[in-house]
């Protein structure tokens, strides 16, 4: 197939698009879990002012390329997972780059943003880094297991790779999404939904009380900010690729505006209730609820 | 707590007792005869608890004198026992071996007042202080003040008024009663 | 930016065992030749970090700067606690934009709340040199000012900014925490006005700044410049 150089564009709308919604939702989220604890809460708009602070500091300090590399990488897996989904279905100008075979490639991507930053924060020298790289590796890989096992199961429920296939056989009506044709899969991904958000109860990794222990330790000035425009977009990628596989897609930007927002809502609800796991905990979580639920739903299909 | 001198005379040779209150009092003893009476407390008397081993540094006598409070949990009553000692060159035995906790008393003591106690684990290290090249501050001899004025620089400016004299003229200006 | 001053005559405590310049057998029978103080440090200076962009661009990033200002979470003294209250949903810093980061390399603005004894200078220093330019230091209660009430204390400093140039004062025994955020609005007005550039002040006088560290923190075992 050719390819169409008007898609270039667009595809940077999207982003600039998905950028601004992740940075406004998220702050609207902290926001609501603080009016929940009777608190004021940030302001609208404080995302962008962090962002530009961070990205406004006079001086870093490098300890090495991989160090450098590491927000970079993580900021493309965020880039390209939200790319290469198709972001509202069946619309010539918003499917990005989707192609068929897109699924194993966002499997893909979903994780190669944590290992980029795991090598990066190795890098840097700190000794909690290195432990908090082996932690959240860890964490993430028992995530994956029963995400991956319920995209293969949806996979061969609708025997195609292809995103906009998977999207275009939930369509007619509420019923037709995988939510209620299986929902075995859909269970063991939601479970693995909130293990993929970093939120409470699994955020050991990344909260800022545990950050001294955590990859993010020496990261600071423009390296952080990198780190931080990824954190606003891989979670809208996530939920995006959610969507489409369990949720029915999106037909249009307001459709797609409530869904993400209804699913991260989901993952701020479970996380304001619950405290932290320690990482055994999180991963025997994963291993114990999430994987029989994913394979009985394997077997369903 | 009469009656507990009492008994105790029986065995050691002790000095004047201070009756500070019904459940509180101290005795003065000689360092000979510390270690066997602490044992003797502990074991037999039932003082089990040491709360506080602390110095008091009597200048004008030249002595340093150090407390072992010890408390009876059963019957709540306290008992000190002080141990005069001199002020140069100080060592005391150490007890840390019939209360592991005095060791930290014991290293703040010589941190703060000089007294070594010889054998207690970790004596030497620091206590509070990191890089301390002066006499132990605890001492009276110590100046904390003339330390302070001449070490660190102090910003010009600062007064001192006294509260009472302070709150009197603001609150009665015009000196009334 | 030299280390002689380690170990000479001025500093009359020796250093430690194991930092000293030595020769370590490893476990496999390989001798190597280790400097703790050298070996992970370099040698520089505090460079300046000007403001280089043109004025409106500047006076956006004072004021994105002034937005959010991510404290260090490190409590030097009595006067940390007077910043837990503004956690709580009674004062909530939160809505000024205020965190409080655990890393210095992430925080911008240090906080020395209270009497700051010699051993935590040493620490405080430390700190304050790890953090990114710009970053602010803002001195909290009296005894930043003139020693407070430890102004006789033989372990104390008694002005701060001999140590680390400091941006703003809040003066009390503590403040209050509504005292702290009026002194946060202040620290924002003088962030904005361009005139906290306390780091490139640290840099141009690093000697007077380091010499006067060096005469009360006597057992001075760390590089000059802990960056």
């Amino acid at each position: 197939m050719e390819f169409e150089w008007i898609k270039i564009p667009y595809a940077l709308l999207t982003l600039f698009i998905v950028l601004n919604y992740g940075l406004l939702m998220t702050a609207v989220i902290r926001k609501m879990g603080a009016r929940a604890g009777r608190r004021y809460g940030i302001r609208f708009y404080q995302n962008y002012i962090d962002l530009i602070k961070n990205y406004s500091m006079r001086s870093k300090i490098m300890h090495g390329y991989m160090f450098y590399l590491g927000p970079v990488l993580r900021l493309t897996g965020g880039i390209g997972l939200l790319l290469f989904v198709p972001t509202i279905f069946g619309s010539e100008m918003w499917s990005n780059f989707s192609f068929s075979g897109d699924l194993i490639l966002a499997l893909y991507f979903v994780f190669f943003g944590t290992l980029g930053m795991a090598l990066g924060a190795g890098e840097s020298g700190h000794p909690f880094a290195a432990i908090g790289v082996s932690r959240g590796l860890s964490q993430v890989t028992a995530a994956e297991l029963p995400f991956a096992i319920a995209v293969f199961t949806v996979a061969l429920q609708y025997q195609t790779l292809s995103f906009t296939e998977i999207v275009a056989a939930q369509q007619g009506g509420f019923l037709n999404w995988t939510l209620f044709t299986n929902p075995f899969a859909v269970v063991a991904a939601m479970i693995a939904f909130l293990g993929m958000m970093m939120r409470s109860p699994f955020d050991v990794v990344l909260a800022p009380q545990e950050i001294p222990i955590g990859p993010p330790t020496e990261y600071h000035s423009a390296y952080l900010a990198l780190m931080q425009t990824n954190r606003n977009i891989l979670p809208i990628a996530k939920i995006v690729v959610y969507m489409n596989l369990f949720f029915g897609g999106a037909g249009s930007w307001p459709e797609f505006m409530l869904k993400a927002f209804l699913l991260y809502l989901f993952s701020a609800l479970v996380g304001v209730v619950f405290p932290r796991f320690r990482v055994e905990q999180s991963i025997r979580f994963f291993l114990i609820w999430g994987l029989p639920v994913a394979i009985i739903g394997l077997l369903w299909v | 707590m009469q009656n507990l001198f009492n008994r105790l005379k029986a065995h050691f040779p002790l000095g004047e007792i201070t009756e500070q209150r019904e459940n509180l009092a101290f005795i003065t003893v000689e360092r000979a005869q510390l270690r066997a009476l602490l044992l003797h407390m502990r074991d037999i008397e039932g003082y089990t608890h040491l709360v506080l081993l602390t110095a008091v540094d009597w200048i004008e006598d030249g002595q340093l004198q150090l407390t072992y409070l010890l408390n009876n949990r059963a019957e709540a009553r306290d008992v000190g026992l002080r141990v005069l000692l001199g002020r140069d060159g100080t060592v005391m035995d150490s007890i840390h071996d019939i209360w592991p906790t005095a060791e930290t008393y014991q290293r703040e003591l010589r941190e703060m007042f000089g007294i070594d106690f010889p054998g207690s684990p970790r004596v030497n290290d620091d206590f509070a202080l990191e890089g301390w090249v002066d006499i132990p501050p605890y001492r009276r001899d110590f100046d904390t003040l003339a330390f302070s004025e001449k070490n660190f620089t102090h910003r010009d400016g600062r007064e001192t008024r006294d509260p009472r004299q302070h709150m009197k003229q603001k609150l009665y200006p015009d000196g009334g009663a | 930016m030299k280390d002689e001053t380690n170990n000479d005559a001025n500093t009359k405590v020796p250093m430690r065992d194991e930092l000293k310049k030595r020769v370590i057998k490893g476990p496999d029978g390989f001798e190597f030749e280790v400097d703790p103080l050298r070996d992970y440090y370099c040698e520089e200076a505090p460079k300046e970090h000007p403001p280089i962009y043109v004025k409106i661009v500047e006076d956006f990033f004072n004021w994105a700067r002034s937005e959010s200002l991510w404290i260090l979470g490190f409590g030097t003294g009595c006067g940390a606690i007077e910043m837990r209250p503004l956690m709580t949903p009674r004062f909530d810093a939160y809505r000024y934009g205020i965190q409080w980061r655990p890393t210095p390399r992430q925080a911008n603005l240090l906080i020395i709340s209270g009497y700051l004894s010699v051993k935590t200078l040493k620490r405080a220093i430390r700190a304050y040199e790890q953090m990114q330019s710009p970053k602010y230091v803002m001195g909290l209660g009296s005894c930043t000012i003139n020693g407070g009430m430890y102004f006789d204390s033989y372990n104390t400093i008694k002005r701060l900014d001999e140590y680390m140039p400091v941006d703003l004062y809040i003066a009390g025994c503590m403040p209050r925490p509504e005292a702290l955020l009026k002194g946060f609005e202040d620290l924002k007005k003088i962030i904005r006005s361009g005139k906290a550039e306390g780091a490139n002040h640290y840099a141009e006088h690093f000697e007077r700044y380091k010499e006067n560290q060096k005469k009360v923190i006597l057992d001075w075992d760390m590089p000059d410049y802990n960056w």
